[in-house]
């Protein structure tokens, strides 16, 4: 048991070190490939930006319109639904925002970066560039890389947007909040420190869930459950850390 | 080792395991400059890995890879990347980027390495696929290919850069014989066209036969024979013989190492 604890330590110790070295590598050729190459780093901006859109407002609107009404719910007991506008953009703006817009944006977009690097390993196109003296790194994974991380706090700045819309429809619309108070408690309560809290970590979980999604698809075992293996744990392992690093930050910031 | 040595590429004492099991034990070989070579074998003797030592895209456990007289184990990524533009290489799947037209497929290499203008290497990439009889099909995508005509876009994209030595990795599986004749006369025209040095991995003998100045027949980790086909058709050796002919008696068991066949379906192998 020991023996497994120590080689499982040890496997752990050695993927980390080289998941380091895969992320120092990243940044040494972002600076080239964003002055080379743009075009690349754009069509991955829309790769895993804009085509995850749709669901990130979705879900915002949702998520908060269901702030909207437990906030309205639980804060009229004590007379003071006027805050719903304050506490629905506090939580979305420093916690909700940043939080869900990663674990979506591992769904949609890892899962796609994971899944494509990875297939890409199988069927040889990346030693076919290999063989062409193309960095597949530099040519395949930063732009990608680059990509996911404008893309994320872009997506959570719409998701908490989109969400703040939701919760005005069903307070002031629906249920009847006036609308100078919901705008203006929002207003008065929410500081700019709370915004670069929200700023602060959509940025990390960006290039947490874009860095874990290449690493992912670049090391996938290039057989057909490798690929699936991967994908999988690009989600399951972004939800995990994206949580630690939210408990992180919060912690530093309070 | 020899400065003055006119072998292109040479492979001296190569060792490589994968896992547990010996691939290479003591390979000798050497690649003629402006020759065809043919590297043939049964199925699972490295044929494929040969070439990814070669061209290192693995390293071998012992032994020394001398391509052009320099040791490539000794070369830093900017120099390995340097001689890799001397290579064209034809993976067995054609290994095509699958988000780019077979135009940009063919372009790809002409744009990450040089800064040619677009109206040139329109002209380039347009020869090429003319020489591969897909000019039509510069606007197709990999996924609406064929398997041959993949296989003909990879072919393309291997010689736009001109290179020096060209690599095939059973380029003859799954083409129709159409096809097939085409590549066999398009390797040899390009390659006495162009002064290419051509390796060529492949089973098909008789294609082989047609093509190749020079083959090696390599079985058990090792050189079991060279010479020209005329020679190898000709040979005495057991093992030779067994493969020119396809016969399925001799020394290349056609089953791999297994318990006794009707002890096993008695259940008693287990016991």
């Amino acid at each position: 048991m020991f023996r497994d604890l120590y080689y499982n330590l040890f496997d752990f110790v050695r993927t980390f070190g080289a998941l380091q070295l895969f992320f120092l590598q990243l940044l040494i050729h972002s600076p080239t490939v964003i002055w080379r190459r743009f075009s690349l780093v754009t069509a991955q901006v829309h790769n895993a930006g804009a085509l995850s859109l749709v669901i990130i407002i979705i879900c915002g609107f949702f998520v908060g319109a269901v702030l909207g009404l437990q906030g309205f719910s639980n804060l009229s007991r004590f007379n003071a639904e006027d805050s719903v506008g304050a506490v629905t953009a506090l939580a979305l703006v420093k916690e909700l925002g940043p939080v869900i817009t990663a674990l979506l944006f591992a769904g949609r977009a890892g899962t796609a970066l994971s899944s494509e690097i990875g297939l890409m390993r199988a069927t040889d196109q990346l030693s076919a560039m290999e063989m062409m003296a193309v960095n597949p790194v530099r040519r395949v994974v930063v732009p990608r890389f680059l990509g996911g991380v404008v893309a994320m706090p872009l997506l959570a700045a719409i998701f908490s947007m989109v969400g703040l819309l939701g919760s005005h429809l069903v307070c002031v619309s629906l249920l009847g909040v006036d609308v100078g108070s919901f705008w203006q408690q929002m207003q008065l309560s929410v500081e700019i420190a709370d915004i670069n809290e929200g700023i602060i970590k959509s940025i990390v979980f960006g290039i947490v869930a874009s860095l874990i999604a290449v690493w992912e698809g670049y090391n996938a075992i290039p057989t057909a459950e490798g690929v699936g293996r991967a994908t999988t744990r690009t989600v399951v392992i972004t939800a995990i850390v994206v949580l630690i690093f939210d408990f992180m930050i919060t912690a530093v910031a309070i | 080792m020899d400065a003055v040595s006119d072998n292109l590429i040479e492979i001296h004492d190569l060792d490589y395991s994968f896992g547990s099991r010996k691939i290479f034990n003591g390979l000798n070989l050497t690649i003629k400059p402006g020759k065809i070579t043919a590297i043939m074998g049964p199925s699972g003797t490295g044929k494929t890995t040969l070439l990814r030592l070669i061209t290192r895209q693995i390293v071998p456990d012992h032994g020394v890879i001398l391509v052009d007289g320099v040791d490539i184990a000794t070369l830093n990524q900017t120099q390995l990347y340097e001689m890799r533009k001397r290579f064209g290489m034809l993976f067995q799947n054609g290994a095509l980027l699958t988000d780019l037209s077979v135009f940009e497929n063919v372009a790809f290499p002409l744009r990450e390495h040089t800064r040619l203008t677009n109206r040139l290497i329109r002209h380039v990439v347009l020869t090429k696929l003319h020489a591969v009889g897909l000019r039509g099909a510069a606007d197709m995508m990999p996924q609406q290919l064929s398997g041959g005509m993949a296989r003909r876009v990879a072919l393309a994209r291997a010689m736009v850069m001109d290179p020096d030595i060209v690599i095939y990795d059973e380029p003859f599986v799954g083409l129709d014989p159409i096809s097939m004749g085409v590549i066999v006369r398009l390797v040899r025209k390009m390659n006495d066209a162009l002064g290419i040095t051509s390796i060529i991995v492949s089973h098909d003998v008789q294609e082989i036969s047609t093509v190749a100045d020079c083959s090696y027949l390599i079985s058990k980790g090792k050189v079991a024979a060279s010479g020209s086909p005329d020679e190898l058709n000709k040979a005495s050796s057991d093992i030779v013989r067994q493969f020119m002919h396809g016969m399925a008696d001799g020394p290349v068991a056609f089953h791999y190492d297994a318990p006794d066949y009707a002890e096993q379906l008695l259940g008693r192998d287990t016991e």
